[in-house]
């Protein structure tokens, strides 16, 4: 696999300047990809170390236990608020006096814009496409439990933000790690804080910005055809200088008001297959338990599919990294914790829907190859599922909803590239959030970031998929070793907003508006 | 019946004509008139994280922009007709915000001016004399 390469390759990390040296005669794509592989290679592999002597990553253990610490604690608070959460985004407890504030949709919208993207269709296909169907059913799982974890940290991020004299906000896990810590009386709040932004920097710079750019390159040159990638990171690079350092909001308007668009057309498209085939929905549902407890034959078996499942969830949900915190806490609200309602629908629609629909075509499309006579999946050398097409990651899902409807990839490749770019706009901004709180607000601060940031679109759409997946992963798990330990120790007081407000709920002191 | 007017306004030569036939009615019955602003604004938009980090300090911009370049005029130049005049300033959707001014202060009827958009322009972007006729808990006047 490339890990065990980049791993090697990486293990000093000198090395990338002398890899480079003979590279010369390559094209700009293959030095940025080595370069790129020899550089990071040692933080993915800590990353991604597993349990000694197993196969299993700690920092899947880690993200699950956490989601499932909160579902506990708060006793299933996924499923005993879900209605409230909806009430809220409807806007029924909101007063009509604070119109023309940020809603509790808005927030959550505009939060869901930031994840809902490639996560949900390439990300799936990378799951499904080496832990098979039964990765699943582990997604889901995981997607369900993440919600607690979402409505934790969502309600500390209104509940400690920063509000300027101005009337901005700056909110996220490096506010409520240092006011949160400090308030409890615990030391090392400041220093998971600086932690957390360094985390939060490099995830911006890989999940949400060269990953973008790589799966965008990727679908945009299987319809035009080949051609090299720094070509489309220029491009992109260009329009997200634009936006961000230019100020350019009109882009930006028309992507947020795009891309809800696109992803309701996806999930539409991908409902008229699965009814299409409504045949085949039990059969896919059976693959997906089967799968899931035993694997059918895929790589590392069940523990394979389990890890693939639980990765792409919390990669494509990003439950426990922090980022949504950082998004959720401009709402207007008097109640910290109805944020933190609002924002555990957001693992659910992103995951439970939008990803579900995504596994169900690519497993209903067949493009998944078994062998005829076992019933079990075929596996090629790289670890991969073979696939009709010999597709992978996002060309699969292409390759899927097309043996359906010709003319989607078209439609899939303006989606992709939409999310693409609504996702590097958002983490633009959480990698930004970051920055200052690390080296204080300022103009020239902030333009010398956004420059870093433009520059990383480059990078990631000339570098392989395979360098670029691994450390997106890597960076944003990173953030999630940071920020998940802060929320064990805040999360008593979660607990005690939840209890105030559930009783003063049930007392009708607090009323619906509408 | 009350003796009070809400009349939508919006800066616009038709929102003023719709004020001063409303003053005059006013006036000839010794009642008062509420100058209503409503900024048009939904609470299910989208907005990238940059604007929802701002908005409540655009919404001070925007109600005081309101209130000094919009408002504070026309009330100056509104009084000493003959009726009381007030002012509000609200978001929300036009013909929505006008009804529940109206029923708030128990007015008798909402006047507005009407723009004279092409029936085609009034059905791709919504008129708002039309919403506020099909849902008005109180008599209509739209001042052409």
């Amino acid at each position: 696999m490339y890990r065990t390469i980049s791993r090697a390759a990486g293990a000093a990390a000198g090395l990338c300047l002398t890899g480079a040296a003979p590279a010369f005669a390559q094209s700009v794509d293959e030095t940025v990809n080595q370069i790129f592989a020899n550089s990071t290679g040692w933080f993915v592999s800590f990353i991604f170390s597993p349990f000694p002597g197993t196969s299993f990553p700690w920092i899947v253990a880690w993200l699950v236990i956490a989601a499932t610490v909160f579902t506990i604690y708060f006793v299933f608070i996924q499923f005993r608020a879900f209605g409230h959460a909806i009430s809220l985004v409807k806007g029924d407890y909101s007063d009509p006096n604070d119109a023309g504030e940020v809603s509790h949709f808005q927030a959550l919208a505009t939060a869901l814009s930031g994840t809902v993207g490639l996560g949900n269709i390439a990300g799936v296909a990378v799951a499904v496409g080496i832990g098979g169907p039964g990765a699943t059913f582990w997604m889901i799982l995981a997607g369900l439990m993440g919600m607690a974890t979402k409505f934790t940290e969502c309600t500390l991020g209104v509940k400690y933000r920063n509000e300027y004299e101005d009337g901005t906000v700056s909110g996220g896990p490096m506010y409520y790690l240092t006011k949160g810590f400090a308030e409890r009386g615990l030391p090392g709040g400041k220093i998971l804080a600086v932690m957390f932004s360094i985390f939060c920097i490099l995830g911006a710079l890989g999940g949400g910005n060269m990953f973008q750019a790589n799966q965008a390159h990727q679908q945009i040159s299987g319809i035009v055809g080949d051609y090299p990638g720094w070509i489309t990171g220029v491009i992109f690079a260009l329009v997200v200088f634009a936006v961000i350092v230019g100020g350019l909001k009109s882009i930006a308007r028309v992507t947020e008001k795009v891309v809800p668009f696109m992803g309701v057309t996806y999930v539409l498209a991908a409902l008229v297959i699965i009814i299409m085939n409504a045949d085949m929905i039990r059969w896919a549902f059976g693959q997906i338990f089967q799968g899931a407890f035993t694997g059918l034959g895929v790589a590392g078996g069940m523990v394979g599919a389990l890890i693939q499942g639980f990765k792409r969830a919390a990669f494509s949900n990003e439950a426990g990294v922090g980022s949504a915190a950082i998004a959720h806490s401009a709402v207007r609200t008097k109640e910290p914790i109805t944020e933190g309602f609002v924002s555990l629908l957001e693992p659910f629609i992103d995951t439970v829907v939008i990803c579900t629909m995504t596994a169900l075509v690519i497993i209903i499309s067949g493009q998944l190859l078994t062998d005829p006579e076992t019933g079990l999946y075929l596996v090629g050398e790289s670890g991969m599922i073979q696939t009709a097409d010999g597709t992978s990651g996002v060309s699969l899902t292409s390759a899927a909803f097309a043996s359906a409807f010709g003319w989607f990839p078209y439609v899939l490749a303006l989606a992709v590239v939409l999310f693409a770019f609504s996702t590097m706009i958002s983490w633009s901004y959480y990698g930004l959030k970051a920055w200052t709180y690390l080296f204080g607000e300022g103009k020239n601060k902030e333009i010398v970031f956004k420059v870093i940031f433009c520059i990383f679109v480059v990078i990631g759409a000339s570098a392989n998929l395979g360098p670029v997946i691994d450390f997106s992963d890597a960076a944003i798990f990173a953030m999630a070793v940071v920020n998940v330990l802060g929320l064990y120790f805040l999360m008593p007081i979660v607990r005690r907003e939840l209890h105030s407000y559930l009783e003063r709920l049930k007392a009708g002191e607090i009323k619906k508006f509408h | 019946m009350s003796g009070k007017f809400v009349v939508g306004y919006d800066g616009s030569e038709a929102a003023q004509r719709a004020l001063e036939f409303a003053i005059d009615r006013a006036a000839a019955q010794g009642g008062s008139v509420l100058i209503a602003h409503v900024l048009e604004w939904s609470p299910y938009s989208f907005l990238t994280p940059n604007e929802l980090e701002e908005r409540h300090k655009r919404r001070r911009e925007e109600l005081e922009r309101a209130e000094t370049a919009l408002m504070a005029p026309v009330v100056k130049a509104a009084s000493g007709k003959g009726a009381e005049i007030e002012s509000v300033i609200r978001y929300g959707r036009i013909a929505e915000v006008l009804c529940d001014i109206a029923k708030e202060n128990e007015a008798g009827q909402i006047f507005i001016g009407r723009n004279g958009h092409s029936a085609w322009g009034a059905r791709v972007f919504g008129s708002v004399a039309s919403a506020l006729v099909q849902t008005a808990p109180v008599p209509c006047t739209i001042v052409p």
